[in-house]
């Protein structure tokens, strides 16, 4: 057999989507001129689809601050905290993080998708239970591959399913670790946190939230699902991202578990991976603070949510279930979604397409998320295209018929 | 056979039909068997499987699921799930990715019907 040959489906799959002109895999940003723009095969094009939910990655402050650390320390840390040391400025970002959910420790990782494998196949192991949502990401899915642990799913945002896998458990020993998300990030909806936390307490499970899509969206202070619920205390473990919100890259852990440090010499992930750059440290610093201090940019974000999720439900299209700085759009079927791709990419807006296997139950979507910094203008205009488009391709009915409907 | 408090009992009898109650004499006391047939598990198991079914070929206990059906993975681990809570037990994503069979899947599920832990 050959080395490629199990992946004949995926091939002949990928073949299809490249039938249509562009490949939405090799995507190429010719210039990126702004959160909000870039030159795409030649073309000004609207973003609206690199989770860049504050617009922080052209922040004159957190730009000012990377360059400023590079020249003062350089451009790399070139090996891991473990092995190279720790800059005091990662010691300040974690002092940091940790203050900012009133938690007594924080871990920053090389990238959410590490902090997630890293802890959670950790935390669970021999003769643990490891409880998922079953629409959970990809780097919680890895998680469980690594890990000695039993790894059960349940349905999504279910806390009634994760009861019933719970009670089965009875009285075995073992620790029970529940992995949640705040925002889920292919249909923006998010998880019923009090209700899975009130299951989780009945039961002794501990609680991991995955915030990465959340952090700054949700909550009074933008701490994400477990602040706006007002759980974060029965929130064991809380994980995110510095590759969204925060305009740049890197993962994190906090928790007030007494022994958490323990994870610094047991992480895999975490011990045997080069650390965050100075650069990006002080930009991530510098991001928070920018959260902290500008609350309207949560107030923005989600005006803007309102302007295209409304917009476009007006229109006819079947949406994810509630507002999210993600939007998804159903479409009826993979080529169907790809060709209402390309054709949004021709008029100059860039969204995300997910097809399976890379998404739950077999849907085909057009992913979109929103910006603090777009404008109802560009928002407007999208739902105009869209709706052109959605017309061409027969996903909304036809202007006439709907007039003629209506009379 | 095993015995169950009433507090464990309340989930189970939305089932009840699977279920046997002995009265043998002793109030509070139920006993219950979580006997269910191989050929009960197939047809569940059958009736999930049978959107996927690819041409004429019948489902049957040899019938390998991600080969013989046009099913995909993360349907199958979907189509678990709705069989685990059919039949009130759990199976742990390490076993799901050893079974092949129709035939393989039932077993596991009565197995860990008959011993849970
Ligand atoms: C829910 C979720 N968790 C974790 C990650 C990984 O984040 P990172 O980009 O920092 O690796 C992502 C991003 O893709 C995500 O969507």
């Amino acid at each position: 057999m050959g080395l490629f040959d199990r992946h004949a489906g995926l091939l002949e799959a990928y073949r299809d989507v490249r039938t249509t002109g562009y490949d939405p895999f090799q995507i190429r940003m010719e210039r990126v001129l702004s959160p909000t723009k870039a030159i795409i095969n030649g073309r000004e094009t609207l973003l609206v689809g690199t989770n860049n939910y504050f617009g922080l990655t052209f922040d004159p402050s957190c730009m000012e601050a990377a360059i400023e650390a590079i020249r003062a320390e350089g451009t790399g840390t070139t090996g891991s905290r473990i092995a190279n040391g720790s800059y005091s400025e990662h010691v300040a970002l974690e002092r940091e993080i940790a203050e900012f959910y009133g938690k007594k420790h924080c871990m920053v990782f090389t990238t959410g998708y590490q902090a997630n494998l890293g802890v959670i196949s950790t935390l669970a192991g021999q003769g643990d239970f490891l409880l998922i949502d079953a629409d959970s990401h990809a780097s919680i899915y890895d998680a469980c591959k690594m890990t000695q642990a039993e790894v059960v799913r349940f349905k999504h945002n279910d806390p009634s399913s994760l009861e019933a896998r719970l009670r089965r458990l009875g009285d075995k020993p073992g620790n029970r670790v529940v992995v949640l998300e705040g925002i889920y990030s292919m249909l923006g909806d998010s998880a019923p946190l009090r209700e899975f936390v009130d299951v989780c307490k009945k039961y002794g499970a501990y609680v991991l939230i995955d915030e990465a899509h959340s952090l700054g969206a949700l909550g009074e202070h933008g701490r994400g699902l477990c602040e706006s619920t007002g759980v974060i205390d029965d929130c064991h473990f809380i994980v995110g991202t510095f590759s969204k919100t925060l305009g740049a890259i890197g993962g994190y852990c906090v928790s007030d578990d007494p022994d958490f440090d323990i994870l610094r010499v047991t992480v895999r992930a975490y011990m045997f991976t080069a650390s965050l750059p100075p650069s990006i440290v002080a930009s991530v610093r510098q991001a928070l603070r920018v959260v902290k201090a500008k609350p309207e940019l949560r107030t923005q974000l989600w005006n803007n949510v309102a302007t295209l999720y409304d917009g476009l439900k007006a229109q006819g299209f079947t949406l994810g279930p509630e507002h999210g700085p993600v939007v998804g759009v159903h479409l009826p079927d993979r080529m169907t979604a790809i060709g209402f791709w390309r054709a949004m990419l021709d008029a100059g807006i860039y969204v995300n397409v997910a097809v399976p296997p890379a998404t739950p139950n077999g849907v085909s979507l057009l992913r979109c998320s929103l910006c603090a910094v777009h404008t109802k203008e560009q928002l407007d205009h999208m739902v105009e295209v869209m709706t052109g488009i959605g017309r061409q391709f027969g996903v909304l009915p036809d202007k006439q018929l709907r007039a003629a409907g209506a009379r | 056979m095993r015995c169950l408090t009433p507090r464990l009992l309340e989930p189970l009898l939305r089932t009840a039909h699977e279920l046997t109650v002995e009265n043998d004499g002793i109030a509070d006391t139920l006993t219950l068997t979580r006997g269910i047939s191989r050929a009960e598990v197939i047809r569940e198991i059958c009736v999930h499987l049978e959107p996927y079914q690819a041409g004429e070929k019948p489902i049957t206990g040899e019938t390998v699921i991600a080969k013989d059906l046009t099913i995909d993975s993360l349907a199958i681990m979907d189509m678990v799930m709705e069989l685990e809570d059919r039949f009130d037990v759990s199976i742990p994503m390490s076993v799901i990715a050893e079974i092949h069979t129709v035939d393989q899947l039932a077993d596991t599920i009565r197995d860990l019907r008959a011993n849970p832990s």
